[in-house]
């Protein structure tokens, strides 16, 4: 069936296709064509106040849903202030479909009103882009992109339309499947390899599991659950890996790396086989390369085959979905346990129960001072865990990750690999608006939240009732900690002076949200009752102590077994001999 | 350590600048580049040598495969493969050193394109090394202006 119609309703028309639910952006001048359209679609139209807001909100609606995001950007401007949350869903392989105006096609080049080269600026943080000239060519485009996105290993995929192209008509029809001749998803692993794999962890004395977003992305939990408690291995997680094993399964070392857990770090020194999955050995992970994991022998299961051997030297590497491998590899270890003798792994998993016992997560519980840490287990246990936790970056994040203990996938969405300040209240709205049934809570810094602040307008008109926990502690609390660990204590232009500005709980109401003060322990419980009981955004001002630190850590450039800084309070050792290579 | 990389894109706006970016992004150096089509319209074919090493060139194809136009990657084997480069110099001559240069150039299997009185250009093809002997050669004429095409090349055989 052949259709007329415009480049416009092309697009509109092939979204729908793609069952595209929702979008987040902001029109413009090159863009009105394709809004003009969308006025009519049934797609839902989130006008977020500022386009990062769009693009995160796309990404942690995508994070939350497991659907691609989609946002959309008038041409300059719009398309520039994408870039942030493009590069942020590249990093976390992220599926996100942007969509971005374009200058009329006759005047590309011309440094025309609100022109940028918008596929040259994004070419290398996406994982494909497209400059559209015919409008023919968009219903093609739009079911590459998306496919492109989800498949594999997912990313963002930008579609740059001049206006014209949106103006102009073509005969609509869709292809059964995108024709790409050089993209083809290696998604199941090679057989050899797996048998491989599975003799080397019934082999293993001191094994452990290594689990990345991929376990999420691909939805291999079950299947990493099954390796894991089949074989008794211990498993720990990355930051974008929360969620992927149950973080109160006996097995589950928690996080592992820069603020890992002890016993995670001290098993990957440890160990004679790493089982990484979905995992990409990130220097925040690793510590100091050359130190990293001296016994190990290394299994690394990925999509993605640049990843295998980037840093560190797989073994036995698997190329393919991380969720098909597991299963074979699960298949394989069962039938071949018989032929394999697994040696002895009691005094293993003796040592890791040790660590467990003896390096618990903590911090000072008797200062009579708020501690963030405090109010995050607060959270933790009000909301049973079950609730949807976004994080913005920096010191909120981290005691995000160390005391929201996450049970199941999808429920904690953080900027892993470009640590983007600002990424959390977009995201949670994102996250809020794809599963509007689940109670969703940012997890902020007084400094993050202020880069997107405006997006409270969103929520509010929105209707999503996110609740923002904002860990104010006067400070850009990270840069904080490290000029305080590493540069004698500078403090240079890290403090925000909470006292002097903003006052939180007005900024809310200025938006329609309701805003709470709290600087009292005492007060922290009836302040997440009260947001879970407001059915609108609610903004949480906790004064938490200011100098307070994330603890235990690795210096950046140590190696991972040399942790710092949990085992006293307050902290008087510190490395600054290990600050030459200071790279926050 | 020098490789030979037989790239088949597909023929569409930006791919050169894809591939271009790549490289710088990832820090991989190029030492030369040829692109052109091929038999088919669609689909086009670059010649890329790089020079890293082992670790490195293995990083290099995976991360061109990531391309959604790139649609093979061969690492040409010298042994198993013919390379050739194109090489145009426009070489000072007078009545004197004018049939001396044209021997070079005979000795060379090149060709004389152009002729005034105070230069010629000299087209000659071959390998890499060929070239260099050639330019080594003129050069003591004085070597005015030149430029190489850079590799291309194909697998023997097949």
């Amino acid at each position: 069936m052949q259709l007329k119609m415009t480049g416009a309703q092309a697009l509109v028309r092939s979204l729908e296709e793609e069952g595209v639910e929702i979008l987040f952006g902001i029109p413009g001048g090159v863009l009105l064509p394709v809004f003009d359209v969308l006025y009519d679609s049934p797609i839902r139209k989130v006008l977020t106040r500022h386009e990062q807001g769009a693009a995160h909100a796309a990404d942690g609606y995508a994070r939350a849903t497991g659907r691609v995001g989609v946002c959309m950007a008038t041409s300059g401007p719009g398309a520039t202030n994408l870039v942030t949350g493009i590069a942020n869903a590249y990093m976390d392989s992220i599926p996100l479909v942007a969509i971005t105006g374009q200058v009329a096609t006759n005047l590309i080049g011309t440094d025309a009103f609100q022109e940028a080269d918008t596929t040259g600026i994004t070419m290398p943080i996406v994982k494909h882009n497209y400059l559209v000239k015919d409008p023919a060519d968009i219903p093609d485009v739009v079911q590459e992109a998306f496919y492109i996105a989800r498949t594999g290993r997912p990313g963002p995929v930008l579609i740059d339309l001049p206006v014209d192209v949106s103006r102009g008509e073509l005969q609509y029809r869709r292809r059964e499947h995108p024709v790409l001749p050089g993209y083809k998803p290696t998604l199941k692993g090679h057989k050899k390899q797996i048998r491989m794999a599975a003799r080397a962890i019934l082999e293993a004395r001191n094994p452990v599991i290594y689990a990345g977003g991929g376990v999420i992305t691909s939805g291999a939990s079950a299947e990493l659950r099954k390796l894991a408690e089949e074989n008794g291995i211990p498993v720990t997680h990355t930051l974008m890996g929360k969620g992927a094993f149950p973080e109160s399964h006996p097995l589950s070392m928690g996080m592992l790396g820069m603020h890992g857990t002890r016993c995670a770090n001290y098993a990957m020194c440890e160990a004679d086989l790493i089982v990484a999955v979905g995992a990409r050995f990130d220097d925040r992970i690793t510590g100091k390369l050359s130190e990293f994991a001296p016994k190990a022998r290394v299994i690394h299961i990925d999509v993605d085959p640049a990843e295998i051997g980037k840093n560190v030297r797989a073994h036995i590497p698997i190329v393919g979905d991380a969720r098909q491998v597991l299963k074979d590899l699960n298949a394989a270890i069962r039938e071949m346990r018989s032929e394999v003798r697994t040696p002895d792994r009691s005094e293993w998993n003796a040592l890791i129960e040790g660590w467990k016992k003896k390096y618990p997560l903590n911090y000072d519980r008797d200062s009579g001072t708020l501690k963030p840490q405090y109010v995050v287990e607060r959270i933790h246990a009000l909301t049973r865990g079950e609730a949807i936790v976004c994080t913005e970056v920096g010191q909120n994040q981290m005691w995000a990750a160390q005391y929201y203990k996450v049970e199941s996938p999808r429920r904690f969405i953080s900027s892993g690999g470009l640590g983007t300040m600002g990424f959390g209240l977009p995201a949670s709205i994102g996250a809020q608006l794809g599963r509007p049934g689940e109670v969703v809570f940012d997890i902020a810094g007084d400094g993050s939240v202020q880069m997107t602040i405006q997006e409270l307008a969103t929520a509010v008109l929105e209707g999503a009732p996110v609740k923002v926990a904002i860990l104010n502690n006067g400070y850009l609390g990270m840069v904080r900690q490290w000029q305080q660990l590493f540069y004698h204590g500078k403090y240079s232009c890290s403090c925000l002076e909470r006292e002097r500005t903003p006052d939180f709980v007005l900024l809310a109401e200025a938006y329609g949200a309701k805003g709470i003060r709290v600087k009292d322990p005492e007060m922290v419980d009836q302040a997440i009752l009260e947001a879970l009981e407001t059915p609108c955004p609610v903004l949480i001002d906790f004064w938490v102590d200011p100098e307070e630190n994330v603890y235990p850590m690795v210096a950046p450039g140590a190696p991972l077994y040399d942790m710092i800084g949990d085992l006293l309070y307050p902290v008087e050792k510190v490395h600054p001999e290990k600050a030459e290579e200071p790279f926050l | 350590m020098k490789h030979t990389l037989s790239v088949l894109v597909e023929n569409k706006p930006g791919v050169l600048a894809r591939v271009a970016e790549l490289f710088a992004r990832r820090g991989f150096n190029i030492d030369s580049l040829a692109v052109g089509t091929t038999d088919r319209p669609d689909i086009s074919r670059m010649t890329i040598v790089v020079d890293v090493a082992e670790h490195s060139l293995e990083q290099v194809r995976k991360q061109l495969h990531k391309l959604i136009n790139v649609i093979e990657i061969v690492d040409l084997d010298p042994e198993t493969s013919v390379a050739r480069e194109l090489v145009l110099a426009k070489v000072k001559v007078d009545k004197d050193t004018r049939s001396e240069v044209i021997e070079i150039v005979d000795i060379f299997r090149g060709n004389i394109v152009d002729v005034s009185p105070e230069s010629i250009i000299v087209e000659v093809t071959g390998s890499s090394q060929k070239l260099q002997a050639f330019e080594d050669l003129v050069r003591p004429y004085g070597i005015k202006e030149l430029v190489r095409t850079g590799k291309v090349a194909l697998p023997r055989g097949k």
